[in-house]
């Protein structure tokens, strides 16, 4: 049997996952990025200037916490947080677009666009395009320029042109017709920086390949400060960008549990979630076969998370074959079990948490009361909670 | 022989060329639909697409998104559709008719049973936009097992190695999109496109069909020139769209512009 940790195939698929299911302006394109991507990639010179970029822009590594006081009160397994809210932009999203700018670069495109869904891969995409001096269009459903009215301020100081997307459901799922539409128009001179591990092959590998920094380090690290694997890797699940690049270096490592947390939203039997995995069925969107969450007729229902993050009805193609592979679990944390978890970081580690993240945290704290001491759970601490605060002050009923 | 092949035998007898309207199946209702499939082919529409309404179409303009919206308002689905093109062959047995849609509906319904179905009710053709040779290797068998045509897009994009893989995967004709954009973007560009069409005229025996950018009677001829069929959309469903609380209205006025379309066509030669 492949190994799953050499997937995608030369056709972007990863078991009947994945591929490429775009309309046929966007293949030259498509071919273009992935030639240049498989060049580069094994390219000395370009590792290291992403290398150097990742230690002196980012920050990197980012540090691994023992989060002992939540580890005391939840009694069981130590709780340990890959600090990716550390990173320069406060989340995990500049690891790929980093990368990908660079891309962009020796590609010799002057313009870069982008979607976003809370505003950190929006905010990251157009923090390197001012640093690389490219112009930055960023397509932002209206419903999510609302929520995270900050991160949209961020995107304009650092350049950038917001575009708000009425279309449809007004979120991140719009946000990515509308790049798209955008590309196919302006392909001779745009690079289109996906922000999630989903989207047409290439995007899913490059993501992957390009976060996977975090997995490394918190394997690297884990073994150091504890002697031994993490029994769990958790991390949440939107596109799943963040939850991909830290399974992938612990595929190989079988007795490491790999767990992804969806966004539960209001419970799935509530039917407002976001949780495909979970509670959806395998369907063609946005250039991949993945799992989406849609209705009998294969139109795509609208989602639901406290997180704008996470508000996507699927997933990107590697997540829906580690599901049925059983080499990633997926569970979900809902609304009010992320919001619980988010006050909690807060007042017992000094840590404001993105909600995002906090869903994996909610799960972490579940599961590490079921373990023992002597075992390790690693969580993904995505981001940090700053384009949170509105959201959570409107929840309270106070105004900030 | 098939209906497209057929159609397009005939057309060529004559000197003409197709006219190719697109609609939104259910847009702005699904009462709407075969009354006006069977409107158009009376003012001269040789083959018709009709539009699967699809949440997220990617690859269309607000135009077509819209049109989309408002079938969905209606619960136009694909079983319903192809209902459709079973009540449009009961008055005519002759007009080829094409779906054109999103992958996601026809994956849905399952690949099977829409074959069966779509032999059953006489559809001819079959174009999905966002699945490529490389994808549909199967459901092309598929199809053409049931005499069914998949129809490719080859855009100003494809190279030529890819235009060899399209057109040998397609049947019934090619549709040449004639700009980089979206449906309803911007006007077309006629010398860019014969020169493109040449190129795929060297890989192909089929029909071209031309769409994206059309829309008066005068790019319509223009493009009848260079082409073997011409493919109008965005802005049939913007009439449409545009009278939506007023269907009579919105027919008769994609009726005019069809027409007029027929006839400079037709005089052109």
């Amino acid at each position: 049997m492949t190994k799953a940790s050499v997937l995608p195939d030369a056709n972007g698929h990863f078991g009947p996952y994945g591929g490429r299911f775009v309309s046929e302006t966007l293949f030259a394109a498509l071919d273009e990025l992935s030639d240049t991507y498989d060049l580069l990639w094994q390219d000395p010179a370009f590792q290291a200037e992403f290398d150097l970029d990742m230690a002196h822009y980012v920050g990197r590594p980012s540090p691994l916490y023992h989060a002992k006081r939540l580890t005391k009160t939840y009694g069981g397994a130590q709780i340990y947080l890959k600090r990716e809210d550390l990173n320069h932009t406060g989340a995990h999203k500049i690891n790929n677009t980093i990368g990908q700018a660079l891309l962009a670069k020796h590609m010799g495109k002057p313009r870069i666009i982008a979607e976003t869904g809370a505003g950190q891969h929006g905010v990251a995409s157009a923090t390197v395009a001012a640093r690389l001096g490219l112009e930055c269009v960023v397509y932002m459903g209206v419903e999510d320029i609302r929520r995270q009215a900050q991160n949209v301020y961020r995107m304009k100081l650092l350049g950038a042109t917001v575009v708000g997307v009425t279309s449809g459901t007004q979120t991140l799922k719009d946000a990515l017709n509308e790049a798209m539409r955008d590309w196919v128009t302006n392909v001779d001179n745009t690079y289109y920086i996906i922000g999630s591990a989903a989207g047409p092959h290439p995007y899913p590998k490059i993501v992957r390949d390009f976060q996977s920094i975090m997995g490394r380090e918190a394997r690297r690290q884990t073994l150091e400060r504890t002697g031994r694997l993490p029994d769990a890797v958790i991390a949440c699940v939107g596109g799943g960008s963040n939850a991909i690049g830290m399974f992938h270096p612990f595929l190989e490592d079988k007795d490491v549990r790999l767990i992804g947390v969806e966004a539960g939203g209001s419970g799935l039997e509530s039917g407002r979630h976001a949780a495909p995995l979970s509670a959806g069925t395998p369907g063609i969107l946005h250039g991949n076969r993945t799992y989406l969450m849609s209705d009998e007729n294969g139109q795509i229902l609208p989602t639901h998370s406290v997180s704008a993050g996470l508000d996507y009805p699927g997933v990107g193609p590697e997540h829906s074959y580690l599901k049925d592979t059983g080499r990633a679990e997926y569970v979900i944390a809902t609304d009010t079990e992320a919001l619980d978890s988010f006050r909690e970081l807060c007042l017992l580690e000094g840590i404001i948490p993105a909600l995002e993240s906090s869903h994996a945290v909610a799960y972490a704290c579940k599961l590490a009361s079921q373990m023992r001491p002597d075992q390790t759970i690693v969580v993904n601490l995505s981001g940090r909670g700053d384009k949170d605060m509105q959201t959570v002050a409107d929840i309270d009923g106070i105004k900030v | 022989m098939s209906r497209i092949a057929a159609c397009f035998d005939a057309l060529k007898a004559q000197g003409r060329q197709a006219l190719i309207p697109y609609v939104t199946a259910g847009d702005p209702n699904p009462q709407v639909t075969v009354g006006l499939m069977h409107q158009m082919v009376s003012v001269g529409a040789d083959i018709i697409e009709l539009g699967i309404p699809f949440s997220d179409p990617m690859a269309d303009g607000p135009v077509i998104q819209l049109a989309c919206e408002r079938a969905l308002a209606h619960k136009t689905s694909l079983a319903m559709i192809l209902s459709m093109v079973a009540e449009f062959r009961e008055q005519n047995d002759t007009t080829p008719v094409v779906l054109m849609g999103y992958l996601n509906t026809v994956e849905k319904m399952g690949y099977d049973v829409f074959v069966a179905t779509a032999k059953k009710v006489s559809l001819d053709g079959v174009l999905l936009v966002d699945l490529p040779p490389e994808e549909s290797e199967d459901f092309g068998k598929d199809l053409r097992q049931a005499g069914l045509d998949a129809i490719f897009l080859i855009t100003p994009t494809t190279t030529e190695e890819r235009i060899k893989k399209i057109c040998a995967a397609g049947s019934g004709y090619m549709y040449y999109v004639s700009l980089k954009g979206v449906t309803g973007a911007a006007a077309i560009d006629t010398d860019a496109v014969a020169e493109k069409l040449d190129l795929v005229k060297q890989h192909t025996q089929l029909p071209l069909g031309v769409g994206f950018g059309i829309r008066d009677a005068d790019s319509a001829a223009r493009v009848a020139q260079i082409a073997d069929g011409v493919v109008v959309g965005s802005v049939l469903v913007n009439a449409l769209g545009d009278n939506a609380s007023d269907p009579e209205k919105g027919c008769a006025q994609v009726v005019l512009t069809l027409s007029e379309m027929r006839q400079a066509m037709d005089t052109a030669v």
